[in-house]
């Protein structure tokens, strides 16, 4: 008979390596998923022993106690006192801890202790401690703490050797003995007591050199420097810019052409009908316009994850705080809003680096704001059809000038929207204080960040795969059908569900100064912005779709007013037009009404902008 | 307070952690977080300090502060970098 599943638990200070041990351990044999109804991310990895004991591994969100001051905490204090819903008691708790910073996983393992779970004390990055000239007398501290300890270099290979005989030795007992539990929250004496005894024990067996690691020092004199540090940081943000920008275009050129392709492949093989329609158009046409963000997404993580272990994030977050925390955002927020402006679905998977529930709900609200890189096409189709190519001042282009005042007023517009956010919804929450340790810096591994990025890819293709394919699905239909009757020349589309929905949805959308033809492209738009352009030209049954943007540039310069254009810009500021991060909005925050919240209020505040654009130019003479 | 200001002087006066200026190094006397006007309780926002290592006795010292209104400020707690707010650094009474 084979043995159960065993199953370990690693717990951990952040900034201890919990994620890269993990790593080790587990490879790329990991699952993410969510806990039933929380944001919190669930991370399950396997692996087999020496001894071919199969076991598997979940990383709990780091905490410094077990007192759950956050949905993240909450969930490592239940799953290890074996409260969480649908959750197995684990066999044996891993602690991590930072070798060259013992104190405060010490006090945490004092604390784990009580819940009587078997446990074992995991001194990582023991390399760069013995480098440092840290000594721990490991026997000493493993009596003194009445726990086993072990040693390991997650990032080398054979560093987790120490871990892996230990975790054998356990499954080989009949049944590991769980003491009784007895932890309950701790007052503040009892955590000052601990913190005492932590200090202790850690004084009787570790020595310091207490000489600092020098080289954060130096590096810190620089990034942390009032001013210095922001010029540090605006250069880092430029170059991750011109990154996702450019490094990723000739890819996504590759990906968009190999779907094109594929699409003409089956043009030209199926025979012209419901089937052909349906794979070329709705399938391959409507997944592919989604995967093709994939390199800008595998780019981006790319710097995040690189930054985050090197250990930047936090000074980046440092230096931002007093500055966005005018509109109400944590110092978190800010790379994740600034990954927006490629696209919201990463920015919006990139905030599980805020651990404040309504901090990081914030900013999943606002992050669709940002001008993504998918409204540009349609921006530069208006602009290019009716703002003059002609400067003003004698100095500034004024093509790029409203472009710029596009990009200006989504900022501007998230951040008021974060303010009323922070004084009118949630309120009952308490504010997370800013309070958060810089960790040394440290040279990023490759391979735990190879890892890293292979799971979010997967992430976002499995998403592609399921929730966007369905939608795309369903707005094919609706632009398919009814089809039409045989012998009309008039486009397929007029026929459809989608310029029935156009025409019906008209009389709401002419105070804002669109017509059918635009409330039926907006539809398409759903399932990605710039597809709204493509089925412009589809509507206005123009042959080609993004190739010919000039030419239907032209067209609409004839059809449109000033004032209609002018609108629809404003509309594009702030429409929820995109499925998909909708869909990314819903899965991150486990919640279809936070989904719905954000549909709503970004619909409002478009219809208003619209309003108020096309009323004012048309009052100005430009209808 | 001027010269509990000023880092060289190790004058015995105590002042709150969020008073004091960049290069300042002295050792925690006691938490007081009744003092800090935080938006956390008394309790939790003792507990999140002891948690990171902000207790009686522990060496600190002001390393950077941030560039609007010198805040935020990193702190070096024995032998750990924190970064907190001048708000709940009120809280954190040193000498």
């Amino acid at each position: 008979m084979e043995a159960p599943l065993l199953h370990l638990a690693l717990v951990g200070t952040p900034n201890s390596g919990k994620t890269s041990l993990f790593n080790a351990l587990t490879g790329s044999r990991q699952k993410v998923a969510n806990y039933p109804g929380v944001t919190v991310e669930r991370k399950e990895g396997f692996f087999v022993t020496p001894l071919g004991r199969q076991v598997s591994l979940v990383d709990l969100p780091g905490t410094y106690s077990l007192r759950g001051r956050s949905p993240d905490e909450e969930i490592t204090r239940d799953f290890v006192l074996g409260k969480a819903s649908g959750e197995i008691k684990p066999d044996l708790v891993l602690c991590v801890a930072d070798s060259t910073n013992l104190r405060l996983t010490i006090r945490l393992l004092l604390e784990l202790k009580r819940t009587g779970r078997p446990l074992v004390l995991v001194l990582n990055m023991f390399d760069i401690a013995t480098r440092r000239g840290i000594t721990v007398d490991v026997e000493r501290l493993a009596q003194e703490l009445g726990v086993p300890v072990v040693t390991s270099i997650a990032v080398r290979k054979g560093g987790t050797a120490a871990l892996l005989k230990h975790t054998d030795e356990i499954s080989a007992q009949v049944q590991p003995q769980p003491q009784e539990n007895t932890w309950r929250a701790l007052t503040v004496s009892e955590l000052r007591t601990t913190q005492r005894e932590a200090d202790r024990i850690i004084a009787a067996s570790v020595s310091l050199p207490s000489r600092p690691d020098t080289w954060t020092a130096r590096i810190d004199a620089v990034v942390l420097h009032p001013v210095g540090g922001l010029l540090v940081l605006a250069l880092i943000l430029f170059v991750m810019f011109q990154a996702v920008f450019a490094w990723a275009k000739p890819l996504m050129e590759l990906l968009s052409g190999g779907f094109d392709g594929l699409g003409q492949l089956v043009h030209a093989t199926l025979p012209a009908g419901l089937l052909q329609s349906f794979l070329q158009n709705g399938v391959i046409s409507g997944v592919g316009s989604v995967i093709v963000f994939l390199p800008q997404i595998i780019i981006i993580f790319l710097f995040i994850l690189l930054l985050e272990d090197f250990g930047y994030m936090a000074r980046a977050a440092f230096l931002m705080d007093r500055i966005m925390g005018g509109a109400g955002l944590h110092g978190r927020a800010f790379i994740p809003l600034l990954s927006s402006f490629a696209c919201a679905i990463p920015g919006i998977m990139a905030t599980r680096v805020i651990d404040d529930r309504r901090d990081r709900l914030t900013t999943i609200l606002i992050a669709p704001l940002m001008t993504c890189s998918a409204r540009i096409p349609v921006y530069t189709l208006i602009i290019s059809a009716f703002i003059p190519d002609t400067e003003v001042w004698g100095f500034i282009h004024l093509q790029g000038l409203v472009m710029f005042g596009l990009y200006a007023a989504g900022i501007v517009s998230a951040l008021c929207v974060s303010f009323v956010i922070k004084f009118f919804m949630l309120r009952d929450y308490a504010p997370a204080p800013f309070m958060l340790e810089l960790p040394d810096y440290k040279m990023p591994r490759l391979k735990s960040i190879a890892i890293g990025i292979f799971t979010r890819a997967k992430m976002f293709l499995q998403r592609a795969g399921t929730t966007i394919f369905s939608m795309m699905v369903l707005i094919w239909f609706l632009a398919s059908f009814p089809q039409p009757p045989a012998g009309s020349t008039e486009p397929a589309i007029d026929f459809s569900l989608a310029a029935m929905i156009g025409k019906a949805l008209e009389p709401l959308l002419a105070p804002v100064g669109f017509n059918w033809q635009i409330a039926v492209a907006l539809i398409p738009g759903m399932a990605a912005r710039e597809v709204a352009v493509a089925a412009l030209g589809t509507v206005y049954a123009i042959e080609g779709g993004k190739e010919a943007a000039e030419q239907i540039g032209q067209v609409l310069a004839t059809k449109w007013s000033l004032a209609t254009a002018l609108s629809l810009l404003a509309w594009y500021i702030f429409a929820p037009q995109c499925a998909s991060t909708l869909a990314v909005i819903k899965r991150e925050t486990g919640s279809w009404a936070w989904m719905a919240t954000t549909f709503v209020y970004m619909l409002t505040l478009a219809y208003l902008a619209s309003l108020a654009t096309y009323t004012i130019a048309v009052a100005l003479g430009a209808g | 307070m001027t010269e509990d200001n000023d880092p060289r002087s190790q004058a015995p006066a105590s002042l709150p952690l969020g008073l004091a200026r960049r290069g300042f190094a002295g050792t925690i006397q006691h938490l007081s977080a009744g003092q800090a006007g935080s938006a956390l309780s008394d309790i939790e926002l003792e507990s999140r300090l002891i948690e990171l290592g902000f207790v009686e006795g522990a060496k600190v010292e002001i390393l950077h502060e941030g560039i609007v209104g010198r805040d935020p400020i990193a702190v070096r707690v024995d032998n750990i970098t924190v970064a907190v707010r001048r708000r709940e650094a009120m809280a954190i009474i040193v000498a």
